[in-house]
């Protein structure tokens, strides 16, 4: 897991999950199935990835299984650095 | 005007055949008034073939679409009522529901009918099951009836002459002991307040009406019923597409949305991320919002992007459909902070507010909102006790629904929301009680005390649940946030969880919420 990934858990961790152990967000905990992102949830990880990561995320990429895991979401930020 | 709801897709105002009724932005599909009759009365022979009638429950958890609206019509004209549940909650859910009203068929599509029936079996409820396979070419409605009738074809039945307190539908909301409860509405309860709505938005058939509540919530009524009965076109938003404002905003412009109905919430999103000075939305002449209260620093946002169309907040629980509402006006001085009303009663109910001990309170006075009149419901489901508790007696004999919202009356007669008598909380527009949450966590094995709490905070309701562990395992969040996502539809999933060595205590020994809540506020 790369710096992106890192960042993207942290974020996670304090918004969503106070409280929790760190070690039990891995890459590929669901996040949109277990409650842990729902729809507003999912827009606040948007607008953070925009303004961290200087990118612009398209309203299809947020179909499917594209924030299911910090493994996807990372994936979609890496391919647009 | 009758009484009978299916009267709205009978209306002389939409004889011509040809126009659009329904149309469904998620998959492009639309339907005339012509073939919505046809597709609904097919969907009514096959129901009586099944031996359907007066009286009977019909469920449905299906996506909503041009097929779910063709349902609810279908169903009605068999006699029966529709129960639709929330296809994204967890299936145990929509199971309990239709054990618990007895549904005599389901209708499903055809992802879900398998966990659906493996539910219900373990429940031993067993209906027959129509499902719905999705499709490339027509509707899978209607290709699961032409498969069922290539095999055994149901003969034309006569449309039931529904009066006024035949059951139309039951929809069920959160329950505090953990079950949700049905609430049971009749063909008059459901169309007074059609014709009201009516009166005062005066649609037309050149309206086009959004459809963004889910079925299984109330504010769906005005969605499918208004449009339908002027002539209009009833315009679906999936549920996917109704929670995503990004994409949303611009397909209100490009559909020409006319009329707009929604929670607070999306709108506050809508105004947020929507990018709505970049869009045309002329078109637009109400936006309705109803289901929690819209905080003004939002609704201001909202306004200043689109200070056309007239805004009205619509009051009113599942039990009375709408029965107050109150028009925005056209300018919200910069230095208002507190909500606005919830306004004046419509005509088609009364409304009066009582003390602790059943006696009237003067204007001006905090009392509980009690309704009374066509659009109010008789009560629950199967819950006798919880219907008399439900219900406040007058001196007259006469009753009224006891709403649980505290208001005032100001001096213009309009009356102003205060808050909750009891543990039942509005997130999203949602009914939440909190007890069903806390009945959810006390299945987990580690839990051995839960509390759950509600907060506000710059108008996002924040639910927390304080625990007390039965030994020293400690679940992790992830683990109780996947628990309940099994359990419970995921608006009420605790956003935080705390865990305490034990609750904090009244002197009477129950569980000191007020205290949690005043933790939060200091933490």
């Amino acid at each position: 897991m790369g710096e992106v990934g890192a960042a993207i858990k942290a974020y996670i961790l304090e918004e969503f999950l106070p409280g929790e152990d760190a070690s039990e967000l891995t890459d590929t905990t669901p996040l949109k199935s277990t409650g842990i992102l729902d729809s507003i949830a999912t827009l606040s990880v948007v607008s953070f990835l925009e303004e961290r990561f200087k990118i612009q995320i398209e309203p299809h990429e947020l179909d499917g299984d594209t924030f299911e895991s910090v493994a996807n979401i990372e994936q979609l930020v890496s391919s647009k650095l | 005007m009758g009484a009978s709801l299916l009267e709205c897709l009978s209306n002389p105002a939409n004889r011509e055949d040809d126009r659009t009724a329904v149309e469904d932005l998620a998959t492009g599909r639309r339907v005339t008034y012509g073939e919505l009759r046809a597709l609904s009365d097919r969907l009514r022979d096959r129901l009586a073939h099944l031996g359907v009638g007066r009286g009977d429950r019909i469920g449905f958890c299906l996506e909503k679409s041009v097929d779910s609206i063709a349902s609810i019509f279908g169903i009605m004209k068999c006699g029966a009522a529709y129960v639709p549940t929330d296809a994204t909650a967890p299936m145990s859910r929509s199971a309990t529901i239709f054990e618990d009203c007895r549904v005599s068929a389901l209708i499903v599509d055809s992802a879900r009918s398998e966990k659906l029936a493996a539910e219900l079996a373990k429940l031993g409820h067993e209906p027959p099951l129509l499902a719905l396979e999705p499709t490339d070419e027509g509707l899978p409605l209607e290709q699961c009836l032409a498969a069922l009738d290539a095999d055994d074809p149901a003969p034309a039945a006569e449309t039931v002459d529904c009066v006024a307190d035949d059951l139309a539908y039951i929809l069920y909301t959160s329950g505090s002991t953990g079950k949700p409860k049905g609430v049971i509405l009749t063909h008059e309860n459901g169309k007074s307040y059609v014709d009201w709505c009516t009166e005062v938005f005066e649609p037309t058939p050149e309206d086009r009406f959004s459809s963004h509540a889910p079925l299984h919530f109330d504010l769906s009524i005005l969605d499918v019923y208004v449009p339908l009965q002027s002539g209009g076109t009833l315009v679906l938003i999936s549920e996917a597409l109704g929670k995503d404002p990004i994409r949303l905003a611009p397909l209100i412009a490009e559909h020409r949305l006319t009329c707009w109905y929604s929670t607070p919430s999306i709108l506050g999103l809508l105004a947020q991320y929507g990018k709505l000075d970049q869009l045309d939305l002329s078109a637009l002449r109400i936006i309705n919002f109803a289901g929690e209260v819209f905080p003004v620093k939002h609704l201001r946002a909202l306004h200043e992007l689109l200070p056309e169309p007239r805004y009205f907040n619509l009051y009113g629980p599942t039990e009375t459909n709408v029965c107050t509402f109150f028009e925005i006006p056209s300018e919200i001085p910069p230095d208002r902070t507190e909500p606005f009303p919830i306004g004046e009663v419509c005509s088609h109910c009364e409304c009066i507010v009582i003390d602790e001990n059943g006696e009237r309170v003067a204007p001006g006075d905090e009392g509980e909102l009690c309704v009374a009149g066509a659009p109010v419901t008789q009560g629950y489901w199967n819950l006798p006790e919880r219907t008399a508790a439900a219900f406040y007696r007058d001196p007259d004999g006469r009753s009224w629904y006891r709403t649980g919202d505290l208001v005032i009356e100001d001096e213009t007669g309009d009356y102003i929301f205060q808050g909750r008598r009891d543990r039942m909380i509005k997130k999203r527009g949602y009914r939440i009680e909190l007890g069903e949450i806390e009945a959810c966590l006390y299945q987990q094995p580690d839990i051995e005390e839960a509390a759950v709490v509600a907060t506000t905070d710059e108008g996002n309701v924040q639910v927390t649940a304080f625990l007390t562990l039965v030994g020293d395992q400690k679940p992790g969040i992830i683990a109780l946030k996947s628990f309940c996502s099994e359990r419970i539809p995921a608006y009420m999933i605790p956003d935080r969880f705390v865990i305490r060595d034990r609750l904090p205590r009244t002197s009477t020994d129950k569980v000191d919420y007020q205290s949690l809540v005043t933790s939060l506020a200091s933490a």
